[in-house]
């Protein structure tokens, strides 16, 4: 490490008492934040904290209702993205911000293509794009289209934007909620390289490891404002999830004996599934849900997990195997199928699949129940009821319930669609990354619901990248690999360190 | 398979030509089809005819009569690209087309006329496009008002239609450069001028690749582009081609009409459809959308041939969109899917 946090250089951005509302939000208050060159500074705070708001702050999106940001000692005003990149400040966004329809090096240059003559010098466009991402270690054909390349390389070629614009301050918003950990790796030594380069870097995750492995000083927010300034080496775990959250956290604790419980197999299961498949999409594969067990589905991304429980619910096709529902053959062939029997779906994209954004959450919650009453109003007083108990068991904040639901931050967004399907009474609920993207607080929160929903008699399917909440929720575990399913655990017998050389090592030809 | 291999020009082995152009180039593939649709017309109705399609003379005149088209559809290819719609480009060009006329005809020069009726088109452009960026209007809607509007101005001018005499009008559509039998107008000049311009506007400049940006990433104002101008500017770059086919469509009949181009917007969107221009926005191509209004063209012309009801050419091209807008999702659907997993 040849910079660190201790440099002696003086801030290159400082934000002084930042303070911006929403209507009926003081979304940040009185906020100050500095950053340094040669430092990776880590932006932390629960979900709501306002990470997201003083970062779109930063780059223009939003405007300060008080407060100044200077930028290597110069006041600087953002009227938008391209004040604040010509400033120098890049960001990538967890949702990458690329355009799929274009080729690589298109991304990689657009808006700043060469130009020879009035036009633009494509063979110029693609030399540079090849050298800033062979700048990044990777080599590819710039000519391709971006949508032939995985995320990971996705996220690279954002990255290799910044480069272009050479930055100066570059922004990482939860860069690594969709990578697998050997992509995270390449990512950190790109991160590694630019710090090393000089440049200052605000990463923001929700990856405790990762921002004490790659982070030299951490800034924390509680909501809306600044709880303080810390050194990495300074500030121990605990301690930052203390200030992150502002309570203990024993609750993890009492969670993990979930996992201890004997369920009761001697009945026919809930759900059994025997050879579920589909060509080229998923290996035939076999799984058992019990009367109130949580079954985990562990495995990297792209394993299959999804589209496993996407084959159970009906969202997908099987084109083999059978499905059986408390020992009556059941057919899943749509998710109305699968909804009339009894199986609630959360997807793993709230966004895309789950929330309506436009509605409040009081409707969100309704809907489930609506889509099965069909054209027929549900009640009034029905609804309310619903509604209020449910907000209340599953604590969603705030509790308004006219709230537009696209305003609630991911958690509680995940939170109110728990609620949705709960109001249908399922038998089985499939919870596919319930936790990706929100805070610690929050996921301890939903976690420990889960585990409840379960003890009263819920049986639950878990999916989820973190391999502890896997363990720590689950009485069993489904490991993934490569599209198939390679092997069933019982949680009790195996620790993090055994599933993990699990899914690397267990069911090759080789191992076997 | 050759063209296929002859497009991807690289110097890599055989064995990854059909790859590396899929990679590279797959958002050409519904372009390609229209070509090759187009031949297979051509042999089909020279077949059907017996030797009498295929010559100079209703080659030339498929460009003649069609540049109004060609010329609206490069316009509405801009806004597509952008994942917009424009459903007023007809009605502008009614209304410029009968604006000009009765601009000539109470003697005022072209050298005025034309300038006002070009701003006029863009006037119409600039409020649907604002409508769409700053007030978050969608397309359909904005441009069915710009419809609306342009259809009940040309309607103001006048009711009924008003003859050209300028003689710098009429000369755009009589003069023809003759080559052998094949003869071009000023008409099919401009239009083909129109679509050169605005395929190099879309490839050469970043004005242009950032309609594709937009088209493909709604949040392409994040990466820094300028999104409010370039939506804006689509939207005014159709109004102005509305008005230059206004020009083109009362040279062509020789006067204006206030019913001009009822549905020709449909006839525009059509064709750039069928030249591989993907509605949802971010893939397509404007010169494949002249390929598009050829195919239009054709068809229209071997119907008339046939002495068969004109009306045929409207089941036929309604079929044809379905077939592409079919082959478009699939590829959509193939990228996303790439990109997901």
């Amino acid at each position: 490490m040849t910079l660190t946090a201790d440099t002696a250089y003086p801030p290159i951005v400082e934000m002084r008492g930042i303070t911006i509302s929403f209507p009926g939000v003081l979304a940040l208050d009185n906020v100050d934040f500095f950053l340094r060159r040669g430092e990776v500074h880590s932006l932390m705070g629960e979900n709501g904290a306002g990470k997201s708001t003083l970062i779109k702050a930063l780059t223009g999106v939003y405007a300060v209702d008080s407060g100044s940001i200077d930028l290597i000692g110069t006041s600087q005003v953002f009227r938008g993205t391209s004040d604040a990149e010509a400033a120098g400040i890049s960001t990538v966004y967890q949702e990458i911000n690329l355009c799929t329809n274009l080729s690589v090096g298109e991304n990689v240059m657009l808006g700043h293509e060469p130009r020879k003559g009035g036009r633009i010098d494509w063979k110029a466009v693609h030399r540079l794009a090849a050298e800033h991402l062979e700048g990044l270690g990777i080599s590819i054909d710039t000519r391709s289209l971006l949508s032939n390349h995985s995320i990971a390389i996705q996220q690279l070629v954002a990255i290799s934007r910044a480069m272009v614009l050479d930055a100066k301050v570059l922004v990482l918003d939860e860069p690594t909620s969709s990578l697998d950990r050997g992509e995270v790796e390449q990512l950190f030594t790109v991160i590694r390289d630019l710090r090393a380069r000089g440049a200052a870097i605000i990463f923001v995750s929700h990856f405790l490891d990762q921002v004490y492995e790659i982070a030299d000083r951490i800034t924390v927010l509680r909501n809306g404002k600044l709880v303080g300034e810390y050194l990495v080496k300074d500030l121990p775990r605990d301690q930052l999830v203390t200030k992150m959250i502002g309570r203990q956290l024993d609750d993890l604790e009492a969670i993990s004996s979930t996992a201890e419980r004997a369920i009761d197999r001697t009945d026919a299961p809930i759900l059994k599934a025997t050879g579920v498949g589909r060509r080229g999409v998923l290996e035939p594969a076999d799984l058992d849900v019990f009367d109130g067990e949580i079954v985990g589905i562990a495995g990297l991304l792209g394993s299959g997990r999804t589209e496993l429980v996407r084959l159970l619910y009906g969202a997908d096709r099987a084109d083999s195997g059978n499905i059986e529902m408390v020992g009556t053959p059941a057919k899943m062939t749509s998710p109305r199928h699968a909804i009339d029997r009894g199986i609630a779906f959360s997807s793993e994209d709230r966004r895309e699949e789950g929330i309506v954004a436009d509605l409040s959450v009081a409707e969100n919650i309704v809907l489930g129940i609506q889509a099965r009453k069909g054209l027929r109003k549900v009640r009034q007083e029905k609804q309310d009821s619903v509604v209020s108990e449910y907000m209340a068991a599953l604590d969603i904040r705030p509790a308004d319930p006219d709230m537009v639901a696209g305003n609630l931050s991911g958690g509680n967004q995940q939170k109110v669609l728990i609620a949705r399907w709960l109001a249908t009474a399922p038998e089985l609920l499939i919870l596919d990354e319930p936790t990706r993207g929100i805070d610690v607080g929050t996921k301890a929160d939903l976690q420990k619901k889960v585990a409840e929903l379960s003890e009263q008699g819920l049986s639950v399917i878990f999916i989820s990248s973190e391999l502890e909440e896997v363990l720590r929720l689950a009485q069993r575990i489904v490991v993934m690999r490569d599209r198939k399913s390679i092997g069933e655990l019982d949680s009790r017998r195996f620790d993090l360190d055994g599933l993990i050389d699990f899914i690397a090592n267990e069911g090759d030809g080789s191992a076997a | 398979m050759t063209s296929v291999e002859t497009a991807a020009r690289t110097t890599r082995e055989q064995t990854g030509y059909f790859q590396t152009f899929m990679s590279r180039r797959a958002s050409i593939l519904p372009t390609l089809a229209a070509v090759a649709i187009l031949i297979l017309l051509f042999v089909g109705a020279e077949i059907l005819l017996r030797g009498d399609f295929i010559t100079p003379r209703n080659i030339s005149s498929l460009l003649l009569d069609n540049a109004y088209l060609l010329i609206l559809a490069v316009g509405l290819t801009f806004v597509i690209v952008t994942g917009g719609i424009d459903l007023s480009v007809g009605s502008v060009m009614a209304f410029t087309g009968i604006w000009l006329a009765q601009l000539l005809a109470a003697g005022v020069s072209l050298a005025i006329a034309l300038p006002a009726v070009l701003l006029a088109g863009a006037l119409v452009g600039l409020l649907i496009g604002v409508l769409v960026q700053f007030f978050d209007v969608q397309p359909f809607i904005a441009s069915l008002a710009g419809l609306f509007l342009a259809r009940g101005l040309a309607f103001v001018v006048s009711l009924s239609s008003i003859k050209v005499e300028t003689a710098e009008v009429l000369w755009l559509q009589s003069t023809r450069i003759q080559l052998g039998d094949w003869y071009i107008t000023p008409t099919g000049i401009l239009a083909l001028l129109v679509a050169f311009a605005g395929a190099w506007v879309m490839q050469f400049t970043r004005f242009g690749r950032t309609t594709y940006a937009i088209g493909g990433n709604k949040q392409a104002a994040l990466m820094g582009l300028k999104v409010a101008r370039t939506t804006v500017a689509v939207y005014v770059i159709s109004g102005i081609c509305g008005g230059l086919a206004g020009l083109v469509l009362t040279a062509y009949s020789g006067a204006g009409y206030p019913r001009n181009g009822v549905g020709t917007e449909l006839d525009a969107i059509a064709a750039v459809v069928i030249g591989g221009t993907v509605l949802a926005g971010g893939r397509g191509y404007v010169l494949g959308s002249m390929v598009g209004v050829f195919v239009y063209g054709t068809i229209k012309t071997i119907i008339s041939f046939m002495g068969a009801e004109q009306s045929w050419t409207q089941i036929i091209i309604g079929a044809l969109l379905l077939v592409f807008i079919v082959v478009q999702r699939a590829i959509v659907a193939r990228s996303d899917r790439r990109s997901r997993s």
